[in-house]
């Protein structure tokens, strides 16, 4: 349903976004494209939308190409931008009666799409209301009421739920889930969130520096991540001395120190941080504070993209030193 | 018809907004009560100047203010695209297979609608304060004709600057620089003849000047029809030059995300 090869854009300020992305995704699934911010997640959903160009590659949505087919493509797809595509001016039902006239949907067939889709995202009762009052949560469901208008083939979900609450992101979950059965769609979701590619996505791709880093079922994926994440603060940067004190422990795997941050991926945190702790102190390294993280996103960069992308989403549990 | 629907989509979407804010509404009424009233007493011995023909100031100066009404509302209508481009109103909108002429187009015809009912409003007035206009009902449609297709210019100028440079200080300081010279380097609050012989000159080149010497012509006792159909026609192909411009604007755009 979407194919794209060797997708390559740079800005005019120099930025590389892409660099030779190429994936592919099945028609009814959904997909997620997983990557930190200014991973190339955006600049790849704008280019497949029409919004963008590439500098070079090919991309088909839908059996048409994005670029020679633009028009046919905007007419087979349903976006659901990064920011607010809504018009906060306007109440919900006149934000979808507009999007529908876009699409050529008018008369008593827009009326009952429009009703549909408000009843669906549960906007039935706000539907009058100006769309600058609603809560985060609405306005967000307005903009996935608005990227279905048309009935798309494929939708586009640029980070959803980016911004909300954990109420309103559960709820848009199921949303999104019901909408890939009922409907027979084809979704691409990009995300920062693994949790969020996990629950939703059936295929995904890790994406880094414009690259495709790590491709796979989110299960295949999580397979790669046993075992914990240990961080540990130091009282001073001494990175050599912090490397070859703890190098050689049993257990542990994936080093790297960066300044005062030292981090580790172990068989078991639990069993592994007394023993860090000790062997750092043994090298006249006093430790300022030890953490254990599950498994997360951060972990599965570091190990296909040498490097961390911010520990942000990261949930933690203090352990005391 | 596609082009018609997508357009008026556009436009309704514009209005509707503005009506919803009632401080819009009401400044946009009262100003060309205060431009009119204030420009006719700041200048009411201009009648005297030897030379002067135009009958009573306040005559000579409603098309003046109208024009120069035009060309300052008109000039902020990039504003509303700043706003849907910093927010993703306008991504999405262009994702959708919208004709790109209507996002210009209906935005000016918002532009257009505000500009004619000023326009108008400033012509009742001044009926009411005791100016007189020949052509009757004829006269007052070239002034608003004027009025319309000289704020489309600018309005469509305004929104491809808008598009191009989404910051609104830019947009703000180029509409401030070039607005007032503009109305001054034409005809619209003095006689012609008795502008500097250099003014003369760089008004010919000005369509603030082919509005406000057509729109007064209109309505007085001899009015030079060629003279409103060759600047009716210099707006028009300046219009369509400018909303080229304004849709055009959207592939750089495009070309820079």
């Amino acid at each position: 349903m979407i194919e794209v090869s060797d997708l390559r854009k740079t800005y005019k300020n120099g930025v590389r976004a892409l660099d030779g992305l190429s994936f592919e995704v099945e028609p009814g699934t959904i997909f997620g494209l997983l990557g930190p911010n200014g991973a190339g997640k955006s600049t790849t959903v704008k280019i497949l939308t029409t919004l963008s160009r590439a500098d070079s590659g090919e991309a088909q949505v839908a059996g048409l190409d994005v670029v020679r087919d633009a028009d046919r493509v905007r007419r087979s797809i349903g976006v659901v931008g990064q920011k607010p595509g809504l018009d906060p001016d306007g109440t919900g039902r006149e934000n979808l009666e507009m999007q529908a006239e876009l699409y050529g949907i008018v008369g008593a067939t827009k009326r009952e799409r429009v009703e549909e889709l408000l009843g669906r995202l549960g906007l039935a009762d706000a539907g009058g209301r100006i769309a600058k009052t609603y809560s985060g949560g609405m306005q967000r469901r307005l903009d996935v009421a608005l990227g279905l208008v048309n009935r798309p083939k494929v939708l586009f979900l640029d980070e959803p739920t980016t911004g909300l609450d954990p109420e309103a992101r559960a709820e848009l979950w199921q949303e999104i889930e019901h909408l890939a059965h009922d409907e027979e769609m084809t979704i691409l979701l990009t995300t920062h969130y693994l949790e969020e590619a996990d629950r939703l996505a059936s295929r995904l791709v890790i994406v880094d520096r414009g690259r495709v880093v790590a491709e796979g079922s989110p299960e295949e994926l999580k397979r790669e991540l046993h075992g914990d994440t240990v961080h540990v603060e130091l009282a001073e940067a001494r990175n050599g001395d912090a490397a070859a004190a703890v190098r050689d422990l049993p257990g542990i795997t994936e080093l790297t120190v960066d300044g005062r941050m030292l981090r580790a991926r172990v068989d078991s945190g639990a069993a592994a941080i007394p023993s860090m702790i000790t062997a750092l102190e043994r090298g006249g390294l006093r430790v300022a504070s030890a953490t254990i993280a599950r498994p997360s996103l951060d972990d599965v960069y570091l190990r296909h993209a040498g490097r961390s992308f911010g520990q942000a989403d990261t949930e933690t549990e203090e352990v005391a030193a | 018809m596609t082009a018609l629907r997508h357009t008026r989509q556009v436009a309704l979407r514009y209005i509707r907004a503005l009506l919803r804010q009632p401080a819009w509404v009401g400044i946009s009424i009262v100003q060309p009560v205060i431009w009119l009233l204030l420009f006719g007493a700041l200048f009411k011995r201009t009648a005297d100047i030897p030379g002067f023909t135009g009958g009573s100031y306040i005559e000579f100066l409603t098309p003046g203010v109208v024009v120069m009404l035009a060309v300052s509302s008109a000039g902020w209508v990039g504003m509303a695209f700043i706003d849907d481009i910093n927010r993703g109103t306008m991504d999405r909108l262009l994702v959708s297979p919208i004709w790109r002429g209507a996002l210009n187009l209906g935005s000016v015809a918002q532009s257009v609608l505000t500009i004619a009912i000023q326009s108008m409003i400033v012509i009742a007035l001044s009926l009411a304060v005791g100016a007189r206009f020949h052509n009757g009902v004829a006269g007052v449609a070239v002034l608003v004709l004027m009025a319309s297709l000289l704020g489309a210019v600018f309005a469509s100028l305004s929104n491809g600057v808008a598009v191009l440079t989404r910051q609104r200080e830019t947009l703000i300081g180029i509409v401030t620089m070039v607005t007032l010279p503009l109305v001054f380097l034409s005809s619209a609050l003095m006689q012609q003849s008795l502008l500097p012989g250099w003014i003369q000159w760089v008004a010919r080149f000005n369509p603030v000047d082919w509005a406000a010497e057509a729109g007064r012509s209109g309505s007085t006792a001899n009015a030079d029809w060629s003279l409103i159909a060759t600047r009716t026609g210099f707006l028009a192909l300046l219009l369509l030059a400018s909303a080229a411009f304004a849709t055009r604007a959207f592939n750089a755009y495009q070309r820079s995300i």
